[in-house]
């Protein structure tokens, strides 16, 4: 993108920020419908959201998208008139209106092919569930661009007091004629009407003397004023900060009527200057005038979008100021400071602040797994509907916070577990029946906050998982000696094996190739860590946990040939030491260690990493070991742990060099920087030969 | 560095340089391209780099990634000391750190300053050099921060 950004193109963006607002409005809202808590006003929000969605896609000419909204929103008013019921049938049909609109709003947005099939097979049922065939033309457009008056007119309160009834009341007499400038600054007449409509009772008249026919209409030029009498106990201030935004950018007069008992003497009003006031009479100076407590809008959360690149910039700078408070406590120390000292003391609420800070911006950043969540429900009724399987999505923890950066890579690796938890891990409808079960399938999809990191469940209530048949699997694809036993929580992590798939035939939803291991290797991408239980005729869960964010890592801390690295500590599984029992050799170049009943290979991380050559004697050297993706595993020698903590991470700029078996960096308390190893790959540099298969 | 007055320059003046010795040769860069010095620190050794990478150091809360310009231009490594200095480039909005023996000086070069270099094809060096110069009866070759920046790819190979 070299062009100068475009004002269009930033609009248009925010509509499409709005779109996944409102898509994400209408779901909640058909969700509430199924779950059967709904009322009337329930399936206004969807309509509404429909509604906007159709009027912003009007106005950037996205005419599929109006036209779709248009069909959708019509059915949608005749179950709000009552004329048409909401059955289960309708619902469904909802439901897949509302995927389809979602469909056509990306597409719109990344300006991809819409899939018109389905959009027409939607339409010819919206239809004909309200009995009525496609009209040649819709007159849609007159809906849409209704003059805004007839709104306000149905909003406000019209009835207008008696103004003569009483007296102690100052009445207010304003004119408010909005100029072009009001307009092109995004003001908003209604708005500012509503705020005096707070105030207390308005009369409020449109005077539309200006206004010319409509072929002579030009689009940037007001026509219309308005005259309010306001009756209410507040001062003439308040009236003038409901035009605060307008000030400057409208002709605004406000008089007080009812003066006759105490005829203040007309002096300007120190606010005169800040707005445009033709002639303003000041409120009777009764010290009895009470403020009129305003009416306090619906509890509407208040939010502020921020560009993601000033979030980045503000985490980067916590980490630089953790690393730096890291720098001084250890400055302090050194310097031989009394632990009592003030110094120290003020070093420790410091230490303290910082984390609070820490936690606070990372919590910027953190997003609830609603969206998340609502997009699986669209995988699963699209996935059932594929193999024919009547499957129900329950949710829990939607409000569970994480990184948005974890949500975002989150999303394929979940989609594909949905889809797998449908097509395999669910029975037919035949089966279930016969097995005694309701004959609608269950998956569940729960997200948590477990001690520091978040566990997402995915669990299904079909079969479980079939072990002999896996383990045949894996037999005959080569990936386990033929002879090998091995317990259940084996054979259910064989899953994970790259290559492995246990669908007998190849459906069209999954088992496409990429099988669990895929999964796998992006949750671990992320940090994460996934685990699998299944009992036999009960169901099988998947458990998913990770890190809140992906700005901080949890680390061990290992000194290797003088260098201090940093390994994440969800792949460590154990460590241990090296002693002449458990060290054997397989042959010159590849040792082993025995752990329980394992050989697992041995790897001098320093030799590994090139900066030293191999020792002689390795005896009582620490071992770190290392669960690799493959389900293999491996010892890592390392030659001191120094410390398990929290580290930032730091990207390398890798267009220089990119250096094998390196993740990312970190600044150490002392300011130094220490590298971040990725095991994996430096297992993967190491191994030269194929990985050692599992032995019995 | 960075409180060179814009306004002294005019458009016609020549360009400043910055000068730099690495063992008992002296070279230059366009000064526009510097963004600091810094003193030698120690630096963090990337495993398996080449020899001219010496590592990584933090630069306030980056981390940069520092080129020993000696073994860079093919005149092998020097033990490195305190008096060492770290001259911080930006290139295509890459920061990089070039590890030289000592700063000297702030020259100006106009274009009449400058020789091209002899065209004596086939060594590592190639490209490297833009420009020769003389001052004070010493040669001081301009370095052409792009090549020395960009062979790794090649170099890599």
């Amino acid at each position: 993108m070299t062009d100068a950004p475009d004002p269009m193109a930033e609009i248009r963006g925010s509509f499409f920020i709005e779109c996944e607002e409102l898509l994400e409005a209408m779901q909640d809202g058909l969700q509430e419908i199924e779950n059967g808590g709904s009322d009337s006003e329930t399936i206004n929000v969807v309509f509404r959201a429909v509604h906007s969605i159709k009027g912003g896609a009007g106005a950037f000419g996205l005419e599929t998208l109006v036209r779709f909204a248009h069909r959708y929103e019509t059915v949608m008013d005749a179950v709000r008139s009552g004329t048409l019921d909401v059955n289960t049938d309708i619902l469904k049909l909802f439901f897949r209106c509302a995927d389809h609109l979602s469909h056509l709003v990306r597409c719109s947005r990344d300006e991809d092919a819409f899939l018109e099939e389905q959009g027409r097979e939607l339409i010819d049922l919206l239809n004909n569930s309200i009995g009525e065939t496609e009209p040649a033309d819709e007159p849609e457009v007159q809906i849409d661009f209704q003059p805004m008056g007839l709104n306000i007119n149905l909003d406000l309160d019209m009835d207008g007091p008696d103004l003569s009834m009483d007296l102690d009341i100052p009445v207010f007499q304003i004119h408010f004629a909005p100029s072009a400038e009001l307009f092109e600054t995004g003001n908003e007449p209604f708005l500012i009407l509503r705020t005096l409509q707070d105030l207390g009772p308005c009369e409020i008249t449109c005077c539309t003397e200006k206004l010319v026919p409509l072929e002579q209409i030009s689009p940037e030029t007001p026509y219309l004023s308005w005259d309010i009498v306001l009756t209410a106990n507040v001062d003439i201030d308040e009236i003038l900060s409901a035009f605060e935004f307008v000030d400057g950018l409208c002709e605004l007069k406000v008089d007080q009527q009812n003066i006759s008992t105490l005829a203040p003497e007309l002096s300007p009003l120190e606010v005169l200057p800040i707005l445009e006031v033709l002639d303003v009479a000041p409120p009777s100076p009764l010290a009895t005038v009470l403020p009129t407590p305003k009416p306090t809008p619906s509890a509407v959360k208040s939010v502020v979008r921020v560009d993601l690149d000033r979030i980045e910039r503000l985490v980067n700078l916590v980490g630089e100021l953790v690393i730096n408070q890291a720098m001084l406590s250890q400055s302090l120390e050194s310097a031989g400071l009394s632990p009592h000292s003030d110094a120290m003391n003020g070093l420790e609420e410091f230490q303290r602040l910082t984390r609070d800070i820490q936690d606070s911006v990372m919590m910027i950043r953190a997003q609830p797994v609603k969206s998340l969540f609502q997009r699986m429900s669209r995988i699963v009724r699209e996935s059932s509907a594929a193999v024919n399987k009547d499957v129900r999505l329950d949710t829990e923890g939607d409000t569970t916070e994480v990184d948005k950066t974890v949500i975002e890579r989150l999303a394929d690796p979940l989609t594909h577990m949905i889809r797998n938890a449908v097509d395999h891990g669910l029975e037919s409808t035949d089966q279930r029946t016969a097995s005694g079960k309701p004959p609608q399938g269950k998956i569940s999809l729960t997200a948590a906050h477990r001690s520091g990191r978040v566990v997402i469940d995915v669990s299904d209530d079909g079969g479980g998982i079939n072990r002999p048949k896996v383990h045949q699997i894996a037999i005959d694809k080569g990936l386990v000696p033929a002879d090998a036993t091995l317990s259940d929580s084996e054979i259910d992590n064989l899953l994970f094996l790259p290559g492995f798939s246990t669908a007998s035939e190849v459906s069209d939803l999954s088992g496409r190739g990429v099988g669990m291991d895929v999964v796998r290797t992006a949750i671990q991408g992320l940090g994460g860590r996934i685990t699998i239980t299944s009992q036999e005729g009960k169901g099988t869960t998947f458990s998913i946990s990770l890190p809140l964010t992906l700005a901080v890592l949890d680390g061990m801390v290992v000194q290797v040939a003088d260098e201090t690295m940093v390994l994440p500590l969800n792949v460590v599984v154990e460590t241990l030491t090296l002693t002449e029992t458990n060290l054997d050799q397989v042959r010159p170049g590849l040792d082993v260690v025995r752990i329980r009943r394992e050989f697992v290979p041995l790897f001098d991380l320093g030799v590994s990493l090139g900066y030293r050559s191999a020792l002689d004697n390795y005896i009582d050297a620490v071992v770190l070991l290392i669960a690799h993706e493959n389900n293999s595993r491996a010892a890592l020698i390392v030659d001191e742990i120094l410390d398990q903590r929290q580290v930032v991470i730091k990207g390398l700029d890798d267009s220089f060099y990119r250096a094998p078996g390196i993740a990312a960096a970190t600044i150490l308390g002392d300011g130094q920087i220490a590298l971040i190893l990725d095991p994996t790959d430096i297992i993967d540099q190491a191994q030269e030969i194929s990985p050692v298969k599992r032995a019995s | 560095m960075e409180n060179i007055n814009m306004n002294d320059i005019d458009t016609s003046a020549p360009a400043e340089h910055l000068t730099f010795r690495i063992g008992d040769q002296e070279y230059s860069l366009d000064i526009m391209c510097v963004r600091e010095i810094r003193g030698w620190t120690k630096t963090t050794p990337l495993p398996h780099a080449p020899a001219y990478m010496k590592g990584v150091i933090n630069l306030r809360g980056t981390v940069l990634p520092v080129m020993d310009l000696a073994e860079r231009l093919g005149m092998g490594s020097s033990e490195h000391t305190d008096r060492n200095v770290i001259i911080v480039v930006k290139h295509n909005e890459n920061m990089t750190g070039l590890l030289v023996d000592a700063v000297s000086d702030i020259i100006a070069l106009s274009d009449d300053d400058l020789r091209p270099p002899p065209e004596v094809g086939g060594t590592r060096g190639t490209g490297v050099i833009k420009a020769l110069t003389l001052r004070d009866e010493r040669m001081i070759r301009v370095l052409n921060l792009a090549s020395v920046l960009e062979f790794e790819s090649l170099d890599a190979a």
